[in-house]
């Protein structure tokens, strides 16, 4: 019974870090699905995102889950000039190697980290809510409950948050114009050129909205997380892996991936030990690449 | 084709470049041991960059992933000293063959896989490596790293003439292979794959030729790391930044499939990273200086010093020339 | 025997069959057309010979051995090469790399890829472009540069997707005469083509694809006035002739 409730704990906690994951994947798979480009900045955007939380929260005490409405604009603007600037002169700038656009992320993210070490040194912060350690639990509701699982608070609160971001997106990508117009370009960007698509402000719009998507992220993950400026380029890594797993491109795919890594992380982390975890994740990749070259997307339609 | 007199004037400057080398721990004034300190990691770097180039910059296979075999290399030597007691100088032969056994892993997992992908994919690589080896305790000593009792000299000019063997012989071997069929083929693969196949050429083949030729040079730099510095942790020798993206680097700014770019990127990007740690206040913004400088030549000069020396001058001098046409 | 045998050739994609049993064989010597719409399966059965793509069902045999399945660079080291419809030149590398890295092939010493490659650049005209970079070069010179590519692996067969899709009419003649001049040295060609003229006028004998199926086989002159042929073109899409 005791390994049972570890199980069931381990794959709770697992889903409510996967839920936060696909979210993160989300941004870059819709990054890499409309412009064909791996967004290595995409962490260190979360970074500057979970920077600009601490600072809501320090400096005006405004709690983490109302800095969403600042994280997330403001990331939109990074991202929408992040691309307008950098990204979209490389595009146009012919060179032996196409993977250029790649290695342009790297040197943004570069720069973004160091400029928060910089700026706020690399010291680990935490940012302690009052409900940080608060948690529900299965025998609240359930009082002849044999197993007993807890459910922290601020982890549940988030993946509430994560589901209701989700749910947005796909609404704005399958109901709203922009959104049709960004699945197009995604699609098929000559057809969509013809259709009178303007795909120039769409790859900027989109760059803006997954930049948005990680930022949000980063204001759901500062009530648990310690932060510190290298944080970005594990959290790159993790949208990475996510996204390849969920296959290239797929937004129900990073949903799925992200959940997927977020279990297996949690399991390696109890029945391996916790510095394992990141080799979890990546034999995770790994098995993908080898076993699973389409993804979870490629699966479904395999169906 | 290249006739007689063109080949002769390219082992010329070869040949001058390696005279010139040769003598400098000779020269007073330079035989610092802080100036060979530079020339020695200058270099190293030269190594890796050549290495890198010949998969990235030839065979178009950008690979995010060298510290892996950076790092194979420098704990092949590492363990064979503190667990065998045997010289870390070993690790340069036995290194080889274990980082070309590892390079035949990496292909196999990521060579199926195109363009950006296989940058992820090496990238993984490199990460995976790098938190087994800080996970794998009994056999890394994991993150306290391995530190090497004494170092065979004390002196840099042995450690200078090692290392500049080590470029000459990877020149080389680069050059001829650059040079023959081999070359001709990765360039093909690098252009268009699908062609290259059809065209009666083995890509799988080749691009694992590619890769281990460039794991195994990347490795005996690791190797030779380890036997320099005396010390090796994971965090240095598999770092993801100042390992893996820096060997980019030293290509992209030296040059992307440019015979001298490697060596020129080495150059330029250790005189900077030492101006820069030396400046007061700037130091501790490197990574923004290098970051910014990654993003400047990737916009401005796509082809690096090297490639787009023509474009350079003509900025810097405002002169006006048709730029050659590059090949092979 | 025939050079080049096809034998109830599939190829499905998910639940859309692409190319649906089709049988033909290429005899030696022979320039053999093959036609049909838009989306008749002519590339998707292109990719199945060459090895790109691997059949559903059907044999594919050169020289009475079995190729399909066999991977690319396998096929065309049997003898038996190809171009694409959409050019494919090693953009960087000059007409003349462009030829010698495909030389090397059957002749591993670089003198001797040497002399085949300019022998091959002489053959197709590209002797005056020769050390052109082959991303600069006029669609016309670039149709032409994939055949000569082709050629240089010294094929017994070689397969030309469109090799004559949007040239203009000077450069149409000029490649006729080449393809005709590789079937005097030896060399059966298969080819795709939209434009009728120049199908009706070169092939000895065509093979004509619809919807994946072949409909009709035989002489020009008998795939002219086959209904079923004119059927596909007038009642389908416009024909492109």
């Amino acid at each position: 019974m005791v390994q049972l409730e570890v199980f069931l704990q381990t794959l709770v906690s697992g889903l409510l870090l996967g839920g936060l994951y696909a979210l993160i994947g989300l941004g870059m798979t819709l990054i890499m699905g409309v412009m064909k480009i791996i967004n290595l900045a995409h962490g260190e955007l979360m970074m500057v995102a979970m920077y600009i939380a601490f600072w809501l929260f320090h400096l005006l005490g405004m709690d983490p889950y109302v800095t969403l409405l600042v994280t997330v604009p403001a990331l939109f603007v990074l991202g929408v000039f992040i691309q307008k600037t950098l990204i979209s002169p490389v595009l146009k700038v012919d060179s032996i190697l196409p993977e250029n656009q790649v290695i342009l992320t790297v040197g943004i993210g570069m720069v973004l980290q160091n400029l928060a070490t910089l700026f706020f040194t690399s010291d680990y912060r935490s940012t302690p809510v009052d409900y940080a350690s608060d948690a529900w639990y299965l025998s609240d509701w359930w009082r002849s409950s044999p197993i007993e699982l807890s459910f922290s608070v601020p982890w549940v609160v988030s993946f509430g948050f994560a589901v209701a971001i989700t749910a947005a997106l796909w609404w704005f990508l399958q109901r709203t114009d922009a959104g049709k117009a960004i699945r197009a370009t995604a699609q098929d960007k000559d057809a969509a050129i013809l259709m009178g698509v303007n795909v120039e402000r769409m790859t900027v719009v989109t760059f803006g909205l997954g930049a948005a998507l990680v930022g949000a992220a980063g204001s759901l993950f500062i009530p648990m997380y310690y932060l510190y400026p290298a944080l970005g380029g594990r959290f790159t890594l993790i949208a990475f892996v996510i996204t390849i797993l969920g296959g290239l491109g797929s937004t129900q795919g990073a949903i799925i991936g992200g959940l997927i890594l977020g279990v297996f992380e949690s399991m390696t982390a109890t029945y391996v030990g916790m510095g394992w975890a990141p080799v979890g994740r990546f034999l995770v990749f790994v098995a993908c690449l080898i076993f699973l070259p389409g993804g979870v997307a490629g699966l479904m339609r395999r169906r | 084709m290249a006739s007689a007199a063109q080949t002769l004037g390219r082992y010329r400057t070869a040949a001058a470049v390696v005279v010139g080398l040769a003598v400098i721990p000779l020269v007073p004034g330079l035989n610092s041991s802080y100036v060979l300190h530079m020339l020695i990691l200058m270099l190293m770097w030269s190594v890796i960059g050549m290495a890198w180039n010949l998969l990235g910059g030839y065979c178009g296979q950008v690979s995010f992933g060298h510290a892996a075999f950076f790092g194979l290399g420098a704990y092949t030597g590492g363990i064979l000293y503190y667990h065998l007691g045997w010289s870390a100088w070993w690790g340069l032969p036995v290194g080889m063959v274990v980082v070309a056994l590892g390079a035949l892993g990496v292909g196999y997992i990521c060579l199926r896989l195109r363009g950006p992908y296989f940058a992820l994919g090496t990238l993984a690589m490199g990460e995976v490596l790098r938190v087994t080896a800080e996970n794998l305790e009994w056999l890394t000593e994991g993150t306290r790293g391995i530190m090497l009792e004494t170092r065979t000299w004390v002196a840099k000019e042995p450690f200078y003439y090692v290392i500049l063997a080590i470029a000459v012989a990877s020149f080389v071997v680069l050059e001829v292979m650059v040079r023959s069929k081999w070359g001709y083929y990765f360039v093909a693969i690098r252009e268009d794959q699908d062609a290259a196949e059809s065209l009666g050429i083995d890509t799988t083949l080749y691009k694992n030729i590619a890769l281990v030729v460039s794991a195994v040079l990347t490795g005996v730099a690791g190797a030779f790391y380890t036997c320099y510095m005396g010390y090796i942790d994971p965090e240095i020798v598999f770092a993801l930044h100042d390992v893996s993206i820096v060997a980019i680097m030293v290509v992209m700014v030296g040059g992307v499939a440019t015979r001298w770019g490697p060596l020129v990127g080495a150059v330029i990007m250790i005189l900077l990273s030492e101006v820069v740690r030396t400046l007061p206040y700037i130091g501790r913004a490197h990574q923004t200086l290098f970051g910014i400088l990654l993003i400047v030549i990737i916009i401005f000069l796509p082809n690096g010093v090297v490639g787009d020396f023509r474009k350079m001058m003509r900025f810097f001098l405002g002169r006006s020339k048709p730029a050659g046409a590059g090949g092979v | 025997m025939a050079l080049l045998e096809l034998e109830g050739v599939t190829k499905q994609f998910g639940g859309l069959t692409a190319v649906s049993n089709v049988s033909f064989a290429v005899a030696e010597g022979q320039i053999v057309g093959l036609i049909g719409p838009n989306g008749a399966g002519k590339t998707t059965l292109f990719n199945m010979i060459n090895g790109f793509l691997k059949p559903t069902a059907g044999q594919i045999r050169f020289r009475g051995e079995r190729i399909d399945g066999l991977k690319p660079h396998k096929v065309c080291r049997m003898g038996l090469a190809r171009t694409f419809q959409v050019v494919k030149p090693l953009q960087r590398m000059t007409v003349l790399d462009n030829v010698l890295a495909s030389s090397f092939l059957r002749f591993p010493a670089r003198a001797d890829a040497e002399r085949n490659a300019w022998e091959v650049l002489e053959f197709t005209g590209l002797t005056p472009v020769a050390n052109t970079v082959s991303k600069g070069l006029p669609l016309g010179l670039r149709k032409r540069l994939e055949i000569a590519r082709a050629l240089a692996t010294r094929p017994a067969l070689i397969l030309l997707d469109e090799a004559c899709a949007g040239l203009n009419p000077t450069e149409l003649d000029e490649s006729i005469r080449i393809i005709r001049k590789i079937r005097e040295t030896g060399t059966t060609v298969l080819i795709i083509e939209h434009h009728m003229k120049v199908i009706m006028s070169i092939s000895d004998h065509i093979v004509v694809l619809n919807y994946g199926e072949k409909i009709a086989e035989g002489s020009p002159e008998e795939v002219a006035r086959n209904p079923a042929v004119i059927q596909a073109y007038l009642g389908g899409e416009a024909a492109h002739a």
